[in-house]
């Protein structure tokens, strides 16, 4: 299964990305670059962590006015697997790929720590190799992962299912807005998260919890 | 030439923890009247254009389409 990493400059998890996906899918991912205007024919294509464009205005805000991203949302369109972790999914709702906005922590510091996380939504492509309900771990590390959106957006979003992690037993790092760690688009196709279930999928990590996602994601067997 | 001084600030029940801790830096400084604290950015744009409709116009689609996060701020235009 063939699947994509977008580049932008400040990013730094993207290396962790690719470590991942080359080791679940067993071949690399494809490489694209911040003006590249268009993206090979994959099943997934993903958006890793980090400080594109240092932050600068708002997280993810210059990084979604880049060309790659009219690329990515063309894809999207068209059905393909996004996943955003971390500044990518700052990046996916500054792109309008997702709804809502992510502010700074209630603590206003930087968190960095394992979390735990509830599946609230198994019924998605990226969470179907989970069980409803699942507790699992995964790591954050954030300064802005406050997740907001109006009253009228949030009551969709629980009512579709949309939200799709929750921050499980009191673990919420940053005061987001139901607990909500991570949403899925309409669709069913766009998913943006804080955590980094790209640094939980082998024993070498301490734990293998997030690695069902991305096998979920690429349609592999368990 | 235009210039023009543009003021982002969030929109109402958006919390805001960075106003917050200002406000608490600012009672803790002794001035004590002080209420809620909202923080903003300000942007001032040097427009080569001499039609002041037009700049008004243009000013504002760059505030929806990157200044502002309109899911969670206001802007406005102040042509100076």
């Amino acid at each position: 299964m063939k699947s994509a990493v977008v580049l932008l400059p400040g990013l730094n998890r993207d290396r962790d990305m690719i470590a991942a996906l080359t080791k679940i899918s067993g071949k690399p991912p494809v490489t694209v670059w911040q003006t590249d205007t268009e993206i090979p024919d994959v099943d997934l294509i993903a958006i890793p962590g980090g400080f594109s464009f240092g932050d600068y205005l708002r997280c993810g805000a210059i990084a979604a006015r880049m060309p790659v991203m009219r690329a990515v949302a063309e894809k999207a369109a068209k059905g393909v697997a996004v996943v955003g972790v971390c500044n990518g999914f700052q990046i996916l709702v500054e792109a309008g790929l997702l709804p809502g906005a992510l502010m700074r922590n209630t603590s206003l510091k930087f968190v960095c720590r394992q979390v735990k996380l509830e599946v609230t939504n198994a019924n998605t492509m990226f969470t179907r190799r989970y069980q409803p309900g699942q507790i699992i771990r995964s790591p954050v590390a954030h300064h802005d992962g406050n997740y907001f959106a109006d009253a009228e957006t949030l009551a969709r979003l629980e009512g579709e299912g949309q939200v799709v992690f929750r921050y499980a037993e009191g673990t919420n790092p940053n005061g987001s807005i139901n607990d909500i760690a991570g949403i899925i688009s309409e669709q069913g196709n766009v998913l943006g998260l804080m955590p980094h279930p790209e640094n939980l999928i082998e024993a070498a990590h301490g734990g293998s919890d997030g690695r069902a996602l991305f096998e979920g994601a690429l349609g592999l067997a368990a | 030439m235009i210039k023009a001084r543009i003021t982002v600030t969030l929109k109402n029940g958006v919390l805001d923890p960075q106003g917050k801790a200002i406000e608490h830096a600012l009672s803790g400084l002794g001035f004590g009247g002080v209420g809620a604290v909202r923080q903003g950015k300000v942007f001032d744009v040097e427009l080569a254009e001499s039609d002041k409709a037009k700049a008004e116009a243009d000013l504002k689609a760059m505030c929806d389409k990157l200044l502002a996060n309109t899911v969670i701020e206001n802007y406005s235009v102040a042509i100076t």
